[in-house]
């Protein structure tokens, strides 16, 4: 793990030498986000999210466990503990809106990091299982905010579960026993939300566990880097404390300006007004649609409409989540030895004219009603996403020819590496 | 590897931040920004992290806040009983903070008897006088809550054993309190609490 160049951990405190010998915690930290983490010394501020990440990954588990100190999920209450909270307990409203709006920011930095994942190339060998973990970790994330979602019991709690768990009854023969079987009744109740309570408090934990092995996997090859050449020496590297924790800490910062704007200011404004109508199983909102964060894979699940040896329906449901399960084969869809889109003119335009726009199409459908022309957009835009990840990539990858890489991180920084040999600017990939 | 190019370097400054990695430091990064040697580096490090502790601090108090009482728990917080029904001898159970209130009418022979205790023989010294309020030394406000540990004494309704000294018992660990509420016996230290409370007419208590 880590470079032969990585500063040790020597502690001088007694008390420290004593916990190094017993439980050498303080050394893994040391190791993992201290000064024995070499780092390549290039990274941008789209280096950023993976901590940012982490701090509203704790954000929300803190919040979240007070505000289950004074919530109960019973059908009967649920609704009214959730204004208790509101107007009760001690600053409640702050717990529950940093909750509602940290699960938003929680999607924001996950996005942008998923986002310098594909640019970058982050998720080549050798950090396949880097970026595999991360998928793993934002499905849970999805399934968790969605359940979350569903605690206040308002109408757009209760239809959002409605809906969601009446994707699994498209499933032929065996969709409606799932269905029943997931809700634990015929209809969200008591039953379906007790268990996503339960489970809306376990997931977190699971996610921490995936993190952590998110950056236990990071840590064997190390961090990737805006040029994508992989590090070669020490002069490509600082250690990660003081110079990320620094410069993670600038954009915390930055972060948060805009976090407390949006909790102390703005804090409905991601919401929908209806689910502040307590859960009504016999009158539906007139527009249902998800939160923000889910749009562009609502936007998928409604762009079949018409039947083709399947119903229209189960089409949208394997559509959406085959868009994030088709993340799992990136790594073998891009062939491209070359990394950062940076050095790979084609590959540049297909990502920023074709996958970011109808990245964009779709999140602008998603929420937009079920009606022309959005449906229509939805469709071209899904058409193209399956199109771009198995088809585009793979053709543009074997194609393509990538501009000069630099010789070295050092020379990508400062213009010259003296190691350069005349020449030998070819990157090894292995 | 080459590991120490900068050796040299980085033992002329303080942090040895910069010159240690870059590869490009010279010394002249390193600025002394005036003649004591304080860097405008170190100021800009007190200074974040003292912001950033401060704020980390601030939101800490929320967090610890609110576990306390929540609104609707303080708003239950003051009771109000209507003593008039209340017949010399007899006691009724209210509900004060969620724990019960135990409010008597003394007969005449119980508050002789209570004033008639010599303050060397308590536990803890006071006179009925001091227990209850002027002009109304027959209504005895006390918790019905034992002092030891917490359980609620027997005596204030009808037929219950009112203990050796004719006003509470215990039955958990056998606490005797008199006529005035006093602990006189048993493992209780200190007399039944009275709680604040007022009259707010000559028949009504506001408790808390």
């Amino acid at each position: 793990m880590s470079f032969p160049w990585a500063k040790q951990y020597t502690p001088t405190n007694p008390v420290m030498k004593f916990f190094d010998e017993k439980l050498p915690l303080p050394r893994l930290v040391y190791d993992a986000v201290g000064a024995g983490y070499p780092v390549p010394r290039n990274l941008s501020y789209m280096w950023n999210f993976g901590v940012l990440a982490g701090f509203f990954l704790v954000l929300q588990i803190v919040t979240g466990v007070v505000l289950a100190m004074h919530y109960a999920a019973n059908a009967q209450v649920a609704f009214a503990t959730t204004e208790h909270i509101m107007r009760d307990v001690n600053w409640g409203w702050l717990m529950r809106y940093a909750h509602a709006n940290g699960a938003s920011f929680f999607f924001i930095v996950v996005y942008l990091h998923i986002f310098r994942g594909f640019f970058y190339g982050s998720y080549k060998a050798p950090r396949e299982m880097i970026w595999l973990l991360g998928v793993v970790i934002f499905l849970l994330m999805m399934a968790t905010a969605f359940m979350g979602y569903v605690l206040p019991w308002g109408q757009m709690s209760f239809w959002g579960a409605k809906v969601i768990t009446g994707l699994f009854g498209a499933i032929p023969l065996v969709g409606e026993p799932i269905q029943i079987w997931l809700l634990g009744g015929f209809a969200p109740d008591n039953a379906a939300l007790n268990r996503f309570f339960s489970l809306h408090f376990l997931l977190p934990f699971v996610i921490a566990g995936v993190v952590i092995l998110h950056i236990w996997a990071l840590h064997i090859p190390g961090s990737s880097n805006p040029t994508g050449v992989e590090v070669k020496d020490e002069s490509d590297t600082v250690p990660f404390h003081p110079y990320y924790t620094a410069k993670d800490g600038f954009g915390l910062g930055f972060v948060l300006i805009f976090f407390a704007i949006m909790v102390f200011f703005l804090p409905n404004a991601l919401g929908h007004p209806d689910n502040y109508i307590e859960a009504n199983p016999l009158s539906t909102p007139a527009h249902i649609v998800p939160e923000w964060y889910f749009w562009p894979f609502y936007a998928i699940l409604r762009a079949f409409t018409v039947d083709f040896i399947l119903p229209a329906k189960l089409w949208g449901v394997i559509a959406m989540f085959a868009a994030i399960l088709i993340w799992f084969f990136l790594p073998w869809l891009d062939k491209s030895p070359v990394r950062s889109g940076h050095y790979r003119p084609l590959f540049r335009k297909f990502f920023w004219f074709g996958l970011i726009p109808a990245m964009a199409v779709l999140f602008y459908c998603g929420g937009a009603p079920a009606e022309e022309p959005y449906v229509m957009f939805s469709q071209i835009a899904t058409a193209y996403y399956f199109l771009h990840f198995l088809v585009i990539l793979p053709i543009v990858s074997s194609m393509e020819k990538p501009e000069p890489l630099p010789y070295s991180i050092t020379e990508a920084v400062l213009g010259s590496d003296e190691k350069a040999v005349l020449g030998d600017n070819t990157e090894s990939t292995a | 590897m080459r590991r120490g190019r900068n050796k040299g370097k980085s033992g002329l400054t303080k942090a040895g931040l910069m010159a240690d990695t870059t590869g490009a430091a010279t010394p002249d990064m390193i600025v002394e920004d005036d003649e004591n040697g304080v860097r405008r580096r170190d100021f800009i490090n007190i200074a974040a992290v003292s912001f950033a502790g401060f704020g980390g601090a601030a939101t800490l108090y929320p967090l610890v806040s609110q576990m306390a009482p929540s609104a609707d728990v303080l708003a239950e917080s003051t009771t109000e009983v209507d003593v008039s029904s209340i017949e010399p001898g007899q006691a009724v159970k209210a509900v004060f903070r969620k724990q019960p209130l135990f409010v008597r009418r003394l007969t005449d022979s119980e508050m002789a008897e209570a004033n008639a205790v010599s303050l060397d023989a308590l536990r803890d010294p006071q006179t009925l006088g001091e227990r209850t309020k002027e002009g109304h030394e027959d209504m005895l406000v006390t918790m019905g809550v034992c002092t030891h540990l917490g359980c609620v004494p027997l005596g204030a309704a009808e037929g219950e054993n009112k203990g050796e000294f004719g006003g509470y018992f215990c039955p958990c660990h056998g606490s005797h309190y008199d006529t005035a509420a006093r602990i006189r016996k048993g493992p209780a230290p200190t007399n039944l609490e009275v709680p604040d409370y007022e009259f707010t007419s000559d028949t009504v208590i506001q408790v808390g």
